[in-house]
């Protein structure tokens, strides 16, 4: 059974999240399927844009409560165990992944589905899509990053009133409030992705890579830091292959054609 | 291929670990290359200052388990690896290391040795020996805490966990953290811009800093005192000064 369906083409790695019939929520094997799979996104380099949607009318709807791990009608489960084992994982291979990571929302994402989606590098949604930081009334704390992305997209005072209200909230007011980047009417999604994740496979792939981890660092580092980063990624990004091909084009007046070195 | 390549830039040399199958684990010959390599570099005065580094990846992961797992007690008695780190620690010009990747058990404990550890943002430090029944042998719970303090030297030394950059520079095991691609040539940077300075002068600080660690505070105020009367009477301390003066870069000789 693949919880997790993946299919590189044109540079382009999409990653249906498939379990339809439980809205794309996840058990450990689907936690397992999707590691495996990112294992193939950080060594191809080949794969240049990574887009993550989901199957059926559901983005993702966080942690399955039916699976075992977490069924608290036993005794206390250990919650700590999927974060600690699969949702961090996940999270830091995300944030380092030196290539763009596109999340098309295509409907609910709940629970650690929404957070996911906002560790995203860029976030598309559906007109009818929800993120629902259901957390909050279950007695949960938002994992999967949630408590770090959440008051850095939004303010503390959003921050505070999603997480601790775990109200819903619809892709046009997550737009508004700058939390993602886009919403499309619902049939134009799929293809506003595509053209997103396809412009992304043919840019500078190792430049855009030292864009997102100079911005995952500043949430760290002081100014002077962070010159000191810009200065270092600047050299590196110098002696690209695709600097001097951009550079040549422009000067050329021709289209560049980048390869991602 | 030599398992230890050597490269020299102006007065720097750079000795690079090279058995990357075994993840530049370091056997007795691998030491042994790197005790006769710095011996030579003590020899020839136009090397200021030495680099070891590895690859991206592994700067040295361990030693080599095959060649431990031989010895007994009789022979770990008489094993001459206590010898070649003697020798590797007896090199009294500027030492610096460069650490990209994993820096385990004799990794770590080679970058300890060293008098300077420049690490890239991927670095991992680590004594796992503990994790093989073993304990580390060649410094590792002696020169960790006191570059790092009680706290954090016993746990690594007792979990075998590694630590990663940023905490290895907040614990102030090493002196700087750069990109991993930008790491050896950083590190090379360091070492040309000591490497300028009067060799005899480094010499005798690089000494001095070493008494701090196995002598006791008087005794090493009085070392030090001692070592800089010693550059009293160099040449190139005169140049040093006057070229200061005269607004003018100075010119060693190493007199």
């Amino acid at each position: 059974m693949s919880f997790i369906v993946s299919d590189v083409q044109n540079g382009v790695m999409t990653l249906t999240l498939n379990r339809p019939e439980r809205l794309n929520s996840f058990n450990d094997e689907m936690h397992r399927q999707l590691a495996e799979v990112l294992t193939q996104a950080e060594r191809d380099e080949t794969i240049r844009c990574l887009l993550i949607t989901g199957e059926g009318r559901g983005f993702c709807a966080g942690q399955d409560l039916n699976d075992r791990n977490v069924d608290p009608s036993g005794d206390a489960p250990d919650l700590g165990y999927s974060v600690e084992t699969f949702y961090n994982p996940l999270l830091r291979r995300l944030a380092k992944l030196p290539k763009p990571v596109i999340a098309a929302v295509n409907g609910v994402a709940a629970g650690a589905g929404a957070t996911l989606a906002l560790g995203c590098d860029m976030v598309i949604a559906a007109r009818s899509a929800k993120f629902i930081m259901s957390f909050s009334k279950l007695g949960l704390v938002p994992d999967c990053g949630g408590t770090w992305f959440l008051p850095r997209l939004t303010g503390r005072a959003r921050a505070m009133g999603l997480a601790l209200l775990g109200d819903t909230l619809t892709a046009e007011q997550a737009h508004e409030w700058g939390m993602i980047w886009q919403v499309v009417d619902d049939e134009q999604l799929s293809d506003t992705a595509r053209q997103l994740a396809l412009h992304f496979a043919t840019q500078p792939t190792f430049g855009l890579g030292l864009i997102k981890q100079a911005l995952y660092a500043s949430e760290t580092n002081t100014l002077d830091a962070q010159l000191d980063l810009e200065r270092d990624y600047q050299r590196l990004a110098g002696r690209s292959e695709d600097y001097r091909e951009g550079v040549s084009a422009f000067l050329a007046k021709r289209p560049a054609t980048f390869k991602g070195k | 291929m030599s398992e230890l390549l050597s490269q020299q830039n102006g007065r720097a040399l750079t000795l690079t670990l090279n058995r990357p199958q075994a993840r530049n684990a370091l056997n007795n010959a691998l030491l042994t290359l790197i005790a006769e390599a710095l011996e030579a570099a003590q020899q020839d005065a136009s090397i200021g200052a030495v680099v070891i580094t590895g690859n991206e990846r592994f700067f040295a992961a361990g030693a080599d388990l095959k060649e431990m797992a031989s010895r007994d007690m009789p022979a770990t008695l008489n094993d001459p690896r206590p010898q070649l780190w003697a020798r590797i620690e007896r090199f009294p010009k500027p030492l610096i290391t460069a650490v990209n990747g994993y820096a385990l058990g004799a990794g770590c404990e080679l970058a300890l040795l060293s008098d300077i550890i420049v690490a890239g943002d991927n670095a991992r430090f680590g004594l796992p020996e503990i994790t093989l029944g073993i304990m580390p042998g060649a410094g590792g719970t002696q020169r960790l805490i006191r570059s790092v303090g009680k706290a954090l030297a016993y746990r690594m030394v007792l979990s075998g966990e590694a630590i990663d950059a940023d905490r290895a520079l907040r614990a102030g095991l090493v002196a700087e953290v750069h990109p991993a691609a930008l790491t050896l040539e950083y590190a090379q940077k360091l070492a040309v811009s000591i490497a300028r300075h009067a060799p005899l002068a480094l010499q005798a600080a690089k000494n001095a800093l070493q008494q701090a660690q196995n002598t006791g505070l008087s005794q090493g105020l009085l070392q030090e005192r001692q070592l800089f009367t010693l550059l009293a009477a160099t040449e190139d301390r005169q140049e040093g000064i006057a070229a200061f003066l005269e607004k003018r870069p100075a010119e060693f000789k190493g007199r």
